[in-house]
């Protein structure tokens, strides 16, 4: 068929183009400049810390969360993604659980719970929490590692990530760079 | 909630903002006019024309025009097939990965074929670096090409007289791709990486974690250049499979803003260049405000069920809904973006519309069940709403006895029974999956949730393979050999059929004689009209869908409250 051919190599040799074009050097491009401008958040916004004897050691990424709950530690998000409706019958077991592990993890605290520290987030490794869910823990943090209140917020406060311009999303805790610089890593 | 609705008004603001220079430079781009990239540009355009072998300026018919797009997307669809199945024995697969199953190679492919970007798997644990880049990527741009080029195929139904040629495709894929998506790509992928998106072709990186030492394994890949993108081109498949709630696609509040724009920013700018092509801009400023008010009331009607109506637990105080959100995203910018994406026919997502409030949940599926027509998918949602443009027309001109007309060109029965093909084949595959889905017996074993929470699941899926959303209740198990090769087929039908139908409208529309506008002739640009508008989608999406929304959504909100 005369007008099948003339449709076919149009069709194929756009195909290939598009695919050298867009797959091979696009990315290429993209994978090249994000090298030689961004290369630490290019390959994973690794956290690498010098140690006292002169050696590097990788701590992680800043963007993934690790799990944590030692109470020395400020504590995230619980780990995994549930996809369970927030009214179901489910989802009321698993929080009414966690809100009893966070009494007793510090049971003096009377304090009212942030929401994000008994819900599951959508990535399921969220790397932060509000400043409230970090400011209910600082006391215990302080108390298990006999730190001042401040100290413990002082250092939280120097890992919050403020939202766009202020407006545009939610400031964070980075709950894994708080813990290393507890740990004296950062 | 001030913040919320201030982070929202400034959102609407930028987006409108870069929507008008945007349009009028691809409108120019589209009639083949010079732009400042010409100079930079023309060279690869022109080594395109002469290495496919045709002339730019050699118009097609409808038909040649449509076989033209059936083949090339055909040609896609091949290539991307083999690639997943035999990616195990290619290079770029650090992880070893196997080739894909053939159903859900099958589903994959037709899901970005499609520009659906539904997903049964799941990147990081299936696909090699050499499917995504060459494969996954490359269908991102093109299917979204496709999807401009065959807008303004009808286009110019509209504004040719009396002469049966639509332009050509080849000309009008490779100018989309070249000049608009390519470009914007660039420049959004390098500010994503500029925030963290990962984009290197490392292997997986082991990491000892700080408590117990335990490991933990970081996936790597060229994810930035596939994100700019996914968003860009209203695909909305992830690299990852959390999609843009993983950390490593979407990093920052800065990064989700620029992606939530880019999901919206093609299909808002193509109603200027519709307004400027069409030489009135009036007509392009009403689709505008139309679409508009449709999103802000979605909006409204999300975050507030998103801010108001989540369980609150003595001992925890309450902000919202924060189950399946990220804390910097937060309720405010997890709830914009669901509407987003689903207003758009994107589909990516950064919060788990499964665990959505009920009635937040609702809406999303229903902005999908529209058609995917606020704001909608590049080109698609342009063309999506055209026609429910028509069938107003259409119903206003039976109502005073005269033969409806739209920018000058009559509506007839050809015209309307493309019109009926465009909007009735995706409820159609959408509610018939469904039925079929349900009907399974080992149903119940894909589900998440139970009740009405979980047919919720079941209608979201088919609803989003059928309208060429992508996004899900996540609960749902989708890679099973059912859902694969059913959603395959749905998502075939719904994006070709009507593909074609626009196509054959554009054509028959360009075929016409103008007449003249008199005073008897309905104004399609006033108030009046936007109403009309707005109240025959609503209607025949109502009479679709309302049954099944209230077997799902609403049932899940009035038993669990």
């Amino acid at each position: 068929m005369k007008s099948s051919r003339g449709v076919l190599r149009p069709a194929i040799v756009c195909l290939l183009l598009m695919t050298a074009l867009c797959g091979v050097l696009y990315t290429a491009a993209v994978t090249g400049i994000a090298g030689i401008f961004f290369p630490q958040k290019a390959n994973g916004s690794i956290i690498t810390v010098t140690l006292k004897d002169g050696s590097r050691k990788e701590y992680g990424s800043a963007l993934i969360a690790q799990e944590f709950s030692d109470p020395k530690y400020l504590i995230g998000r619980p780990l995994g993604t549930s996809n369970l409706s927030p009214t179901s019958a489910e989802q009321k077991k698993l929080v009414e659980k966690r809100i009893e592990w966070w009494h007793n993890l510090d049971p003096d605290n009377k304090r009212e719970i942030p929401s994000d520290l008994v819900t599951a987030s959508a990535s399921g490794v969220d790397p932060g929490i509000s400043p409230d869910a970090a400011a209910y823990q600082a006391g215990r943090i302080a108390r298990e590692r006999g730190m001042t209140e401040d100290e413990v917020k002082e250092i939280i406060d120097k890992y919050t990530i403020r939202s766009f311009l202020g407006i545009f999303g939610e400031p964070a805790v980075n709950v894994l760079k708080v813990n290393l610089a507890l740990d004296g890593l950062l | 909630m001030s913040k919320i609705i201030l982070q929202e008004v400034l959102f609407l603001i930028l987006l409108v903002g870069f929507s008008i220079p945007l349009g009028l430079f691809m409108y120019k781009v589209m009639s083949g006019e010079k732009v400042f990239l010409t100079r930079l540009l023309k060279p690869v355009e022109n080594c395109f024309y002469r290495l496919m072998g045709i002339k730019a300026e050699e118009e097609m018919s409808a038909k040649k025009y449509a076989f033209s797009v059936i083949i090339f997307s055909m040609a896609g669809f091949l290539f991307l097939f083999l690639l997943l199945l035999l990616q195990g024995i290619l290079p770029f697969n650090t992880e070893g990965m196997k080739g894909l199953s053939f159903d859900l190679a099958f589903n994959t492919t037709a899901s970005f074929v499609t520009n659906t970007n539904w997903q049964a798997y799941s990147g990081e644990s299936s696909l090699s670096y050499l499917s995504q880049f060459l494969g996954l990527t490359v269908q991102n741009f093109v299917s979204a090409g496709v999807g401009i080029a065959v807008l303004f195929a009808l286009i110019r139904g509209f504004i040719i007289k009396e002469k049966k040629a639509i332009g050509n495709f080849w000309a009008d894929v490779t100018r989309a791709v070249v000049y608009i998506l390519l470009p914007l790509s660039l420049v959004v992928a390098v500010l994503l990486v500029s925030q963290g998106v990962v984009q290197n072709f490392s292997s997986y990186k082991e990491i000892t974690a700080l408590q117990d030492g335990a490991a933990q394994i970081l996936p790597m890949g060229p994810a930035a250049s596939q994100v700019a993108i996914k968003q860009l081109g209203t695909n909305g498949g992830g690299f990852f499979g959390m999609n843009s709630a993983y950390p490593f696609e979407n990093p920052t509040s800065f990064s989700n803003l620029l992606q939530m724009l880019s999901i919206l920013l093609i299909p808002a700018a193509l109603l200027v260049s519709f307004g400027k092509a069409v030489k009135d801009k009036r007509q392009g400023r009403t689709l505008y405000a139309v679409m508009m008010i449709l999103f802000v009331a979605a909006l409204i009607f999300t975050t507030v069920s998103e801010q108001y109506t989540a369980p609150s637990y003595a001992g925890v105080s309450y902000s919202g809904n924060m189950e399946g959100k990220e804390t910097i995203h937060g309720v405010g910018m997890s709830s914009l973006w669901a509407v987003v994406t689903t207003a758009a026919s994107n589909g990516s997502v950064n919060a788990m519309h499964d665990s959505l409030t009920p009635l937040g949940g609702l809406m999303p599926l229903f902005l999908m069940q529209l058609g995917e027509i606020v704001f909608g998918g590049a080109g698609s949602g342009l063309y999506g709403i055209l026609s429910f443009v028509l069938l107003a027309v259409f119903i206003a001109g039976l109502m005073v006895g005269r033969t409806p007309e739209y920018l000058g060109k009559k509506v007839e029965p050809y015209d309307m029974k493309m019109v009926c093909l465009l909007i009735l084949v995706p409820p159609l595959v959408s509610l018939l999956g469904t039925g079929a889905a349900v009907l399974m017996p080992s149903v119940q074993g894909w589900l998440t949730n139970s009740g009405a929470h979980g047919f919720s699941e079941i209608l979201y899926a088919f609803s989003s393979m059928g309208n060429n959303n992508g996004s899900a209740f996540g609960g749902f198990t989708a890679n099973t050999p059912f859902t694969n090769i059913t959603g395959g087929v749905i998502m075939l039908l719904a994006r070709f059929i009507p593909l074609i139908a626009v196509i054959f409208l554009g054509g028959n529309m360009a075929g016409k004689k103008p007449v003249a506008a008199s005073e008897g002739t309905l104004s399609t640009s006033n108030g009046m009209f936007a109403g009309l508008l707005i109240g025959v989608i609503l209607i025949v999406t109502a009479l679709s869908f309302l049954p099944a929304l209230a077997l799902g959504p609403v049932a899940d909100y009035f038993t669990t409250r």
